[in-house]
């Protein structure tokens, strides 16, 4: 069973459905003790990094996420899911500090000529680390979705399984051991989308 | 490189996509029905669209309903995003729409009654999911007013400035919908469409007057519009997603092609 996590976040029935689509058998949970059991986790989200926080604090899930993720047992944050795994964020008037799994924090993309921002549509991967599991069977410079303003910039560059150029180049997703988090949303990104997610199902069972 | 993107737009009445002509004309009795709004999401997303607009032309509250139950199937088999717009008065109307599956909230004549509303949907989601859907007519040589309603009620708010307010206001994206075109095929407004994508930060989606697939390389090159969103092109089987990405390809613009 893949946990996932229930704290109000927009996409979760999207998330919860594409986890399905690939096979999965996901439970969501709102709850530390339904993270008892679980296999694997996922932590979605969209929207404010202190909303993140403040919403899995209320429901005493930020600990018990800390202590799932301290047991080895995969672990994918999407979106502001991915942000929470960092120490803090520079969001307008941010306070709460992240989960500080990765030493680092959650920055806006400069504004640049030609740039807009939110970054909003589907961009490329530059698969850094082609031996991610989570991109097995996906190509170099496949296209996912976006929908962000902010990145988190990791201090460990070692951790970084994907780059994406938006007029910087950052890390578009994570990986250590069985932690992986995505700035982009699989669960928005189609026939590549899904593979990614069915990959990381492959690692729960 | 970020790609322009290609978004089919469904207007949806009763449950099933219908389309006019132009604005004012779905009232007078001159929709044309052109099918089931998951049938044609699911043609669309093998097409390799980047995105949907479901978007509830009546407005009601038997509409949002109605709205619920379209965007929720189209989310359980559609795995790309889902922009929901029409008749969305409130940040709990927005927040049903989401737990949907939508990820982004288009507001127009909402936001024109209570511009307040922009700000309230940013704060709770985010700015990248409020989308403020501006109708423009040209009143001047040199000026485009928004209309509300459906492009029925005169503003007389400029739609340069309207489109700054709403930005300032928390909106992410604008979609640029020119009344004059819209419907008639004969290309998009290509002047305000470059204007108000040179005077916001935020992404700009040109709507309205697509006709060919020249129209669409037009308003991404000259009119520096960031996607470009149709409905009739695509519904009456002239031209499939792909056939527009692989012109826009062609072109030199980048585009995701499935």
């Amino acid at each position: 069973m893949i946990a996932l996590i229930d704290y109000g976040s927009g996409n979760l029935r999207s998330v919860e459905k594409a986890l399905r689509h690939v096979g999965a058998e996901v439970q969501l949970v709102a709850h530390p003790d339904g993270l008892q059991d679980a296999r694997a986790v996922v932590l979605p989200g969209v929207g404010a990094f202190d909303d993140c926080i403040n919403a899995l604090k209320t429901q005493e899930l930020l600990e018990a996420l800390r202590v799932f993720i301290r047991t080895g047992r995969p672990f994918l944050g999407i979106c502001v899911g991915y942000q929470a795994l960092f120490e803090r964020s520079e969001e307008f008037n941010s306070r709460a500090p992240g989960l500080a799994i990765f030493p680092g924090s959650v920055v806006r993309f400069p504004a640049q000529p030609g740039f807009k921002i939110p970054q909003i549509g589907w961009n490329q991967l530059e698969l850094v680390k082609p031996d991610c599991p989570l991109y097995r069977d996906i190509p170099n410079g496949s296209f996912v979705y976006f929908v962000h303003s902010f990145f988190p910039q990791p201090v460990d560059e070692a951790i970084v399984a994907t780059r994406t150029d938006y007029g910087v180049s950052f890390a578009s997703s994570v990986w250590r051991d069985n932690v992986f988090a995505t700035q982009f949303h699989p669960e928005k990104s189609q026939t590549i989308g899904l593979q990614i997610l069915k990959n990381f199902v492959e690692l729960a069972k | 490189m970020i790609a322009k993107r290609v978004i089919p737009c469904l207007d949806v009445h009763a449950g099933q996509v219908t389309r006019g002509v132009q604005f004012g004309i779905a009232e007078a009795g001159g929709l044309r029905n052109v099918g089931d709004p998951v049938e044609l999401a699911l043609r669309y997303n093998e097409q390799g669209a980047d995105e949907m607009v479901f978007f509830d032309i009546t407005a009601t509250a038997h509409g949002r309903t109605t709205m619920v139950d379209v965007v929720e199937r189209a989310a359980d088999q559609c795995f790309m995003p889902l922009t929901v717009g029409g008749g969305l008065r409130s940040v709990d109307d927005m927040y049903a729409m989401l737990r949907a599956g939508a990820d982004k909230i288009s507001i127009n004549s909402s936001a024109l009654a209570t511009p307040d509303l922009i700000r309230a949907g940013a704060e709770k989601f985010g700015s990248q999911c409020i989308v403020v859907s501006i109708d423009a007519k040209k009143a001047g040589p040199d000026r485009w007013e928004v209309f509300s309603h459906g492009g029925r009620k005169a503003t007389g708010l400029d739609a340069v400035e309207w489109a700054k307010r709403a930005v300032a206001l928390g909106a992410g994206e604008i979609v640029l919908n020119s009344i004059d075109a819209d419907g008639t095929k004969a290309g998009f407004d290509l002047v305000i469409t470059r204007r108000i994508s040179e005077s916001v930060g935020v992404p700009v989606v040109a709507s309205g007057g697509a006709g060919t697939l020249e129209h669409m390389a037009e308003v991404l090159l000259e009119g520096r519009a960031d996607a470009v969103l149709a409905a009739s092109i695509f519904h009456f089987g002239e031209f499939t997603v792909g056939d527009v990405k692989r012109f826009l390809a062609g072109k030199g613009i980048v585009v995701r092609l499935a």
